[in-house]
């Protein structure tokens, strides 16, 4: 267990088009998830965002009246940053370099640069090189990197893509219920899952997650000054990054077998190390679900369930997974969100409150170096 | 003119008619019952309706807008609003028209004899579509259709206005280009002189795909270029719907190729169905050109399976 905990939470709006810079939405997040603990922006001290992330800290500080810096970091690989920006603010605090760390990440990813359509070309850097392998064949989105995962994952259990459609509708499920996510009420059947039509095959339209404007921050401190704060502290109770033996960036062909997610399953393993808990003490689990494939992947790799059983784990709602709607529901806002509903559910707070939540699982991007947290209530 | 304001532009013909007092070219009559019945390959109806005599035929109600259409003249009989409204949208680049739907609901049967006349109203116009065909708007018009004065039928007539989308064959040229840097610019290299070149580490044996200036395994820096067999089977495979690529044509295979020595490689599969590919399904190398670029593509075999 460390001793840090989340203090706060904010977010914009989550839309379509959001109408303002990327800049002005992580400055709206970071006021709010400051507003939620009673913190003023002088409080701050660290901050910490994605690699990907548009908007520098200094930048975000000058827009909020956050003031002098003395932490700062960023982690990379896309969505798989998310718990990661909190694992390096418990660092931070735990280790004294900072007290009040805030982590954000705000983007127009709907209007603006949209990841969904793919890449064309890339400088010869290691990552180009190793993303360029695939481009001359036309393979180049992240639905198209996913697929082919998938469609091993399928094989190798003998499953049909009906497995990933119970991912799509326990989502919307959530979604339907919660006012802050895009699909709110507008659930979905299996048979409009069935019936979507093909991004990559395997993957159907309602495999993979919106594409969303807007932006999620989250503020963290050490659990004795939580303890002074308004709200209850949510501790930390474990907090990790993974990368596999031959780890690459969506692109992991290459070394084991593709049907599964060896990244999350070191992020599991030191998860369950530190925090001394097991898949029976996690009473809600927030996994990343930019394609529905990769939640069951994440659910075996976890030891939910066994290899291949993700899919029956799922459909029989024994574990409530994603209970703000998830990525494919709420909004897309790189796993972000997903910490802030983990906060939710330790808080008793969620839309879709499982009663008693004490222990909450949630995950970052998979297919890439990844992350996860254990949250749970003080005490 | 931005999208919005010619969108406002075109919701305000909602509700203006389209035609005004039309009349049928001819009475509802038995050669054109006929010629209709044989062209749908459907018999033709009784020649005398119970209770109405002998020599009066009612026609298939299908036939609806049968007895409303202006023949290749053209269209006659358009209010000045429909011809302003189809204006707008031709400056607006959508000068393609096709019909998408129709419902018809039937009050009265037609019979032969029967005098019609019609009067149509733009029930709704479309906010903008991109649709496979193109971009543009749906304009939907709701006929009233009167036999003898009285009310008979009801045609509702969809069409897509659009701006017609660019179609023309994908050329490999324009794919997207490998990333080359001095780690695998001997890949490339062998690739265009038709070779499928692997990395062996002189260190410890171990054979390698993608290139590396290090063994994943053993950590040498030490390698060699082998030249690989070009047999090997599909791992997995992805079938390319969406978004368009420039250079292919949708849908387009692409697989996870395990060569006999053991590495995997993504490539095109070609010669096969990507309906019918496989795991399993044996594959051997060919080269393809694309533009300047030479690549290597995998032709699957089914009768290996």
């Amino acid at each position: 267990m460390t001793a840090a905990a989340i203090v706060g939470i904010g977010a914009t709006a989550f839309t379509k088009d959001s109408g303002r810079s990327e800049l002005a939405l992580a400055a709206e997040a970071v006021r709010a998830a400051l507003a939620d603990t009673g913190l003023a922006p002088g409080d701050v001290d660290g901050m910490v965002t994605f690699t990907m992330d548009t908007s520098p800290e200094i930048a975000v500080a000058r827009a909020t009246g956050i003031g002098e810096l003395a932490f700062f970091s960023r982690v990379h690989y896309g969505g798989g940053a998310a718990c990661a920006t909190v694992q390096q603010a418990a660092l931070a605090v735990t280790a004294g370099v900072a007290d009040v760390v805030v982590c954000y990440r705000a983007f127009n990813e709907r209007s603006g640069r949209r990841f969904g359509a793919g890449v064309r070309g890339r400088e010869p850097s290691a990552e180009g090189v190793a993303l360029g392998w695939g481009l001359p064949f036309g393979l180049l989105t992240p639905a198209s990197w996913a697929a082919m995962h998938a469609r091993r994952y399928l094989h190798m259990y003998g499953l049909t893509t009906e497995v990933f459609g119970h991912v799509a509708v326990t989502d919307r499920r959530y979604a339907a219920r919660n006012p802050a996510a895009y699909f709110h009420g507008r659930p979905l059947t299996l048979a409009e899952h069935a019936a979507s039509r093909w991004i990559a095959e395997p993957l159907r339209l309602l495999d993979c997650c919106q594409e969303t404007d807007g932006g999620q921050a989250l503020v963290v401190t050490s659990l004795a000054r939580a303890r002074t704060l308004r709200r209850p502290p949510v501790v930390i109770a474990a907090a990790a990054q993974g990368a596999a033996r031959g780890q690459e960036q969506m692109t992991g062909f290459y070394e084991g077998d593709p049907g599964g997610l060896p990244e999350t399953g070191v992020v599991a393993r030191r998860l369950w190390r530190d925090s001394g808990l097991g898949p029976a003490d996690v009473d809600v689990a927030v996994l990343y679900d930019h394609f529905t494939p990769y939640v069951l992947m994440q659910l075996e790799e976890f030891g939910f369930c066994g290899p291949g059983e993700g899919g029956g784990l799922v459909a029989s709602g024994t574990l409530p997974i994603n209970t703000h709607g998830g990525q494919l529901g709420e909004a897309y806002l790189h796993g972000m969100n997903g910490i802030a509903e983990g906060v939710r559910q330790v808080r008793g707070t969620s839309v879709n409150q499982v009663p008693g939540a004490g222990r909450v699982l949630v995950t970052a991007g998979s297919g890439v170096p990844t992350s996860g947290l254990i949250l749970a209530a003080d005490g | 003119m931005t999208v919005a304001d010619l969108s406002a532009q075109l919701t305000a013909y909602e509700g203006r008619s389209a035609v005004l007092g039309g009349r049928g070219r001819d009475p509802v009559d038995a050669a054109m019952i006929r010629h209709w019945c044989e062209a749908m390959g459907v018999p033709g109806p009784d020649p005398a309706v119970p209770g109405v005599g002998p020599g009066v035929a009612e026609a298939p109600p299908a036939m609806l807008q049968v007895w409303i259409m202006s023949g290749l003249s053209g269209a006659v009989g358009r209010t000045a609003a429909y011809e302003e409204l189809v204006a707008l949208l031709d400056r607006a680049g959508c000068t393609a028209v096709v019909a998408t739907d129709c419902e018809q609901e039937y009050l009265r049967p037609l019979r032969t004899g029967d005098e019609i006349t019609f009067d149509a109203v733009i029930e709704s116009v479309s906010p903008r579509k991109t649709t496979a065909l193109g971009t543009g708007h749906f304009i939907t018009t709701r006929t009233e259709i009167r036999a003898n004065g009285e009310l008979a039928g009801i045609h509702r007539f969809r069409v897509l206005r659009y701006a017609p989308a660019r179609t023309r064959t994908a050329s490999p040229a324009e794919r997207p280009r490998p990333v080359i840097n001095r780690d695998n610019a001997g890949f490339w290299e062998g690739v265009a002189g038709h070779r499928l070149l692997i990395q062996r580490c002189t260190a410890c044996g171990r054979q390698r795909f993608p290139w590396l200036p290090g063994c994943g395994e053993c950590g040498s820096p030490l390698w060699e270029a082998v030249e690989a067999s070009g047999e090997g089977v599909v791992f997995s495979y992805v079938v390319m719907h969406h978004p368009p690529v420039p250079g292919f044509e949708a849908p387009y295979a692409v697989g996870l190729i395990e060569l006999a020595e053991g590495v995997r490689m993504i490539s095109s599969l070609v010669g096969v169905a990507p309906a019918r590919i496989r795991i399993g399904m044996p594959v051997a190398l060919e080269f393809v050109r694309a533009g300047d670029q030479e690549l290597p593509v995998f032709r699957a075999y089914e009768e290996g399976l």
